[in-house]
């Protein structure tokens, strides 16, 4: 493959970055951290991705969308590898892209407030509503619209709105 | 029975419960007693669906006969499952869904948080992910068990029924056979007797805050570690299998 030795693995990662989640396309799978790496083996481009949630619907739509996005390249010659160690986090999650998605709606996950406890109480935080950023919201449901988010209500603008929830 | 036989029943056991809990899930889809409910429930099963596949991808990878997730999931019969007699308990009401998750839950969050050391990689990896996902639906049935327990004396004395009408399956939780032997002299498995008093002081704290009586320990339901189920696993697979039978080998 010809084609593949003028790819970088620095080039490659660069085009594969540009692809955007299917549910939040403000956001790249790269800035969500489900983009893990690109290596080259001889001609070989190893792309590894891990999902967010185990059951994710959205990892069969990353893979086709990889899979054009490097045959778009002229790349043919590649296995895209799915790893589920070390378990993907929030914390990946690059900071331009937690402004990105408050932008597009969706209250980004707070840093370094995990919910480890497993009653009420242990795990209660303010969610800054993303339309009004009113701080005096409460939690409707730990499950939302999408596996990776929590469903919010504002008490100032009356909105519901998404939680980005940590994991 | 070799380690790689005594694993595929292993990873089949892991596997065939988040499976069979999760098509429960999936059963209360468009069923939920309010719209969040429904939306958690089902995203419940979907956290259920992607533990499942990857413990039963894992089990036809050792087996080596090329049977993939799906041949695992759809083409096998009842006596081949593994799942815990907990997972295939009938939904009930909501309240009754509640108990049997927050049964499950309690004991996959205290498996799963030893299982991450496991010293097999893939089965590490998988209860380490599992883990914040089971954490999530622990609180889930823990909080409502807390409601519908100090809720009104019609929730409350319908949940204590459920409790007490479940309690039954819990033994099965906690058996064990050649298989977990094996596996725990290899440090892969985890010795459920280590279990057992982890998920005792998570339910005993849970039932107290929601003023409900623990059981006493009675009968007790026995033989998901040999294949043997109660006429519900049936009756489920009947549902869940129907298409990939009635259709084979047809694909999206």
């Amino acid at each position: 493959m010809s084609n593949t030795n003028k790819n970088t693995k620095e080039k490659i990662w660069e085009f594969l970055s540009e692809i955007p989640d299917p549910e939040i396309p403000v956001i790249s799978i790269a800035e969500l951290g489900v983009l893990r790496n690109v290596e080259l083996e001889k001609s070989k481009v190893i792309v590894t991705i891990t999902p967010t949630y185990s059951g994710c619907p959205a990892m069969k739509t990353f893979e086709d969308d990889i899979k054009s996005k490097l045959e778009e390249n002229n790349i043919s010659n590649f296995k895209i590898l799915t790893v589920h160690s070390p378990a993907w986090t929030t914390d990946w999650i690059t900071d331009k892209a937690l402004e990105k998605l408050r932008k597009f709606g969706i209250a980004p996950p707070i840093r370094g407030t995990e919910d480890k406890g497993i009653l009420f109480g242990s795990g209660s935080k303010s969610v800054q509503c993303p339309l009004c950023k009113s701080k005096n919201t409460s939690l409707k449901s730990q499950f939302g619209s999408t596996a990776c988010k929590a469903l919010y209500t504002c008490k100032e603008c009356f909105e519901p709105f998404d939680y980005f929830k940590c994991i | 029975m070799t380690t790689n036989e005594a694993l595929i029943k292993y990873c089949l056991r892991l596997g065939d419960t988040s499976l069979i809990l999760g098509q429960r899930m999936a059963e209360w889809c468009s069923k939920g007693p309010v719209l969040e409910e429904d939306i958690a429930l089902s995203n419940i099963g979907l956290d259920l669906f992607g533990q499942s596949r990857t413990m039963l991808t894992y089990a036809g990878e050792i087996e080596g006969k090329g049977r993939t997730e799906n041949d695992l999931a759809f083409k096998r019969l009842e006596r081949e499952f593994f799942n815990n007699l907990m997972s295939e308990r009938p939904n009930g009401h909501f309240g009754e869904t509640v108990v049997r998750n927050l049964f499950l839950s309690a004991f996959t969050y205290n498996l799963y948080k030893k299982l991450s050391l496991s010293k097999d990689d893939t089965i590490a990896a998988f209860a380490a992910k599992s883990l914040k996902e089971v954490t999530y639906h622990l609180r889930h049935s823990g909080e409502w068990m807390i409601r519908l327990g100090d809720g009104t004396e019609d929730s409350h004395n319908k949940i204590q029924q459920s409790v007490n009408d479940l309690w039954e399956y819990t033994g099965d939780l906690f058996a064990m056979n050649e298989v977990d032997e094996l596996l725990i002299a290899e440090n892969i498995a985890i010795d459920l007797n280590e279990i057992k008093p982890l998920w005792n002081n998570t339910i005993n704290e849970i039932l107290e805050r929601a003023t409900l009586t623990r059981p006493l320990d009675g009968f007790m339901q026995k033989g998901s570690l040999n294949g043997i189920h109660s006429e519900d696993l049936g009756h489920l697979l009947t549902e869940m299998q129907f298409l990939p039978r009635a259709y084979p080998n047809s694909k999206w």
